[in-house]
């Protein structure tokens, strides 16, 4: 019995060693459109979209409302089939994995979820772990180690016994941050994840999710319009508009003024910082 | 951080089964004619672990070939329509549901009614006629709960307060069918308005459709607790379940079948007893938490408790006259149902 559940455990480890070795995502030239009606003209498509991604690499999509971002998000989370194109991670086309397969390889972190029921950090966490248990799925010791250790990475072990309804927005999203861990991935999705936080809060995720991303060599994409953060903290940049991926890049470069001005709508400012990270100041608007 | 595990689960489900033993043997006891206590324990242990076959001959016949089976039925009865409730809170996210609230069980009726008037007319092998109403349940109850899930819907998702009354107004919309089908059924049929629209224990079964009744709930109640985990994820939402790696068209329609059957048989052979499924679980999530690998085998041997229970009070309450077992579980039901809807809509 624990020969055999050694056996799963090596095989567990070469497997984890051997998807972040090669894991790439390949976002190429993928568009979508969506219709709620299959008989009418689509209301909202996404134009041919193309971008990559290597281990250890942060990616922000980053556009306003409406720019399809999240929808970029959902063809590569598997959870929209893409019209044209193909996205690959690990070689893989997502949308064609097996969810449970998919769930190994890929984790979301979504904005808060509403649960219908109270539940403890711990007993949150380990929902992670569901994707690698078998048939009725009861968890096991190694299990409840990798929970605990996410739960560590992500700065929220005090939280353990805690209840999901009475932690802060903040540790909330760390909370979820850590089940994310716990199904160890390879690619970490987030949709805007710093939605609700305090600035304060923002910066401790994303900087946690910045060391995490080197340490564990994960991929991430992460959707949203904080454009700061995103400079702050992306590897790259891709810069969506009505459905339009207008540009990809490191922020220094994506971050030209006339080019977000034009895509935000708004008068602003572009500096370069010290640290060759680009500063965004939005100016007032003038009557 | 202490996550369940199979043998915390099976000593919990052991304590159930004691308790369920108890309340069979009082509940035996119960009736026109006195039977001792003590004297019917150590007989049904007997049974039980195979040393006799006896039960002490002065009461046999009466505990064996009458009060027995009827509390039988009742275990199955009740274990079925708690499960089935158990699951449609998971599949709609809505703790509410429950298979006599959502009009399911009066769909149920329907279906076995229109078998009963439609077996004469067609020429059945006996075994086929046996599962014939059974089968005419489960399909009313599959229809019913497509329908109140379409109608529940706003926007396409799923909305808690629609999803209710289009239940509530399936259920009575189905009991003025039944009320119309009931002057169809061929008189031989000793069932009446009172069973189909209130749920009754007191028509006897035969020995086959127990068997139907058994065999159909242990397999339900399988294929739904093999999804056990996969529910515990849903009850999160949809798509939080499917990133998490849960084949959630898969486990819906599986959990929405089997819970659909579960009630079918329940309601062919008892009618729509209510409430049930609504209140068992919420006690069991109070007792064990919610989590569907515990909750699924509590709500199982809760419901049997609690329907033997009803079922025994609904015998004894008016002696020499009977209750409607469903009554006696309306009695009790309703008024809790309305207390947990104004206090989830506070």
């Amino acid at each position: 019995m624990s020969a055999a559940r050694g056996a799963v455990l090596d095989r567990d480890a070469q497997d984890g060693s051997r998807m972040n070795a090669d894991a790439r995502l390949s976002v190429e030239q993928v568009s979508y459109a969506y219709s709620p009606n299959p008989s009418q003209a689509p209301i909202f498509t996404l134009e041919a979209t193309s971008f990559q991604a290597k281990p250890g690499e942060i990616v922000a999509v980053l556009g306003p409302n409406a720019s399809g971002k999240s929808t970029v998000l959902k063809l590569i989370a598997g959870a929209l089939q893409p019209l044209s194109g193909r996205i690959l991670f690990n070689g893989m086309e997502t949308h064609l994995m097996e969810p449970r397969l998919r769930a190994k390889r890929m984790a979301m972190v979504q904005q808060e979820s509403q649960l219908l029921f109270p539940a403890r950090v711990w007993e949150f966490v380990l929902q992670g772990r569901h994707p690698h248990g078998k048939s009725l799925r009861f968890e096991n010791e190694q299990d409840v180690a990798i929970a605990k250790n996410a739960l560590l990475q992500v700065g929220a072990d005090h939280l353990t016994d805690r209840w999901m309804d009475q932690i802060s927005g903040g540790e909330k999203q760390r909370v979820i941050l850590a089940r994310a861990l716990a199904q160890q991935p390879g690619l970490l999705l987030l949709d805007e994840p710093t939605l609700h936080l305090d600035i304060g809060a923002q910066v401790d995720f994303l900087h946690t999710l910045k060391k995490l991303t080197l340490a564990n060599k994960y991929v991430v994409v992460i959707v949203t319009h904080e454009l700061n953060l995103a400079g702050e903290y992306a590897d790259q940049i891709v810069l969506m508009q009505k459905g339009k991926c207008l540009r990809v890049g490191t922020p220094a470069n994506v971050y030209q003024r006339d080019l977000l001005e034009q895509v935000f709508q708004t008068q602003l400012t572009v500096e370069s910082r010290v640290n060759g990270r680009p500063r965004v100041s939005v100016l007032e608007k003038s009557e | 951080m202490q996550p369940l595990t199979l043998s915390k689960v099976a000593v919990r489900c052991g304590i159930l089964a004691l308790i369920l033993f108890v309340v069979v043997v009082i509940a035996l006891k119960f009736g026109a004619v006195p039977v001792s206590l003590y004297g019917l324990a150590k007989d049904l242990i007997g049974v039980l672990i195979g040393r006799s076959s006896e039960i002490s001959s002065e009461y046999g016949m009466i505990v064996r070939e009458i009060r027995l089976p009827r509390i039988a039925m009742g275990i199955f009865v009740g274990a079925s329509l708690s499960v089935a409730g158990t699951s449609f809170q998971a599949l709609l996210r809505n703790p509410l549901a429950d298979p006599y609230v959502l009009g399911v069980s009066y769909g149920a009726s329907v279906g076995s009614i229109l078998a009963l008037i439609i077996e004469p007319h067609i020429a059945l092998r006996p075994e086929v006629a046996t599962v014939f109403t059974p089968l005419g349940g489960f399909l009313g109850a599959i229809l019913t709960i497509t329908v109140v899930f379409l109608l529940g819907r706003y926007r396409g998702e799923i909305d808690n307060r629609t999803l209710l009354l289009s239940g509530v107004i399936a259920g009575m919309f189905l009991s003025a069918i039944i009320a119309l089908l009931i002057t169809m059924l061929p008189s031989s049929s000793t069932r009446g308005m009172t069973v189909w629209l209130m749920g009754d224990l007191s028509t006897p079964m035969s020995p086959i459709l127990g068997w139907v009744l058994r065999t159909g709930f242990f397999a339900g109640f399988a294929l739904i607790y093999l999804t056990a985990s996969d529910l515990n994820l849903l009850l999160a939402g949809e798509k939080e379940a499917m990133h998490l790696g849960v084949d959630v068209r898969k486990v819906r329609f599986v959990v929405y079948l089997a819970a659909s059957a579960l009630t079918g048989l329940a309601v062919s052979v008892s009618g729509s007893i209510g409430y049930v499924g609504l209140l068992v679980p919420h006690m069991m999530r109070l007792i064990f938490g919610t989590d569907y690998r515990m909750l699924l085998p509590a709500a199982a041997f809760g419901g049997a408790i609690a329907v033997v229970i009803a079922d025994t009070a609904a015998r004894t309450i008016a002696a020499p006259s009977e209750l409607p077992v469903g009554a006696v579980t309306a009695i009790v039901g309703a008024p809790l149902f309305i207390y947990l809807l104004r206090r989830r809509l506070a």
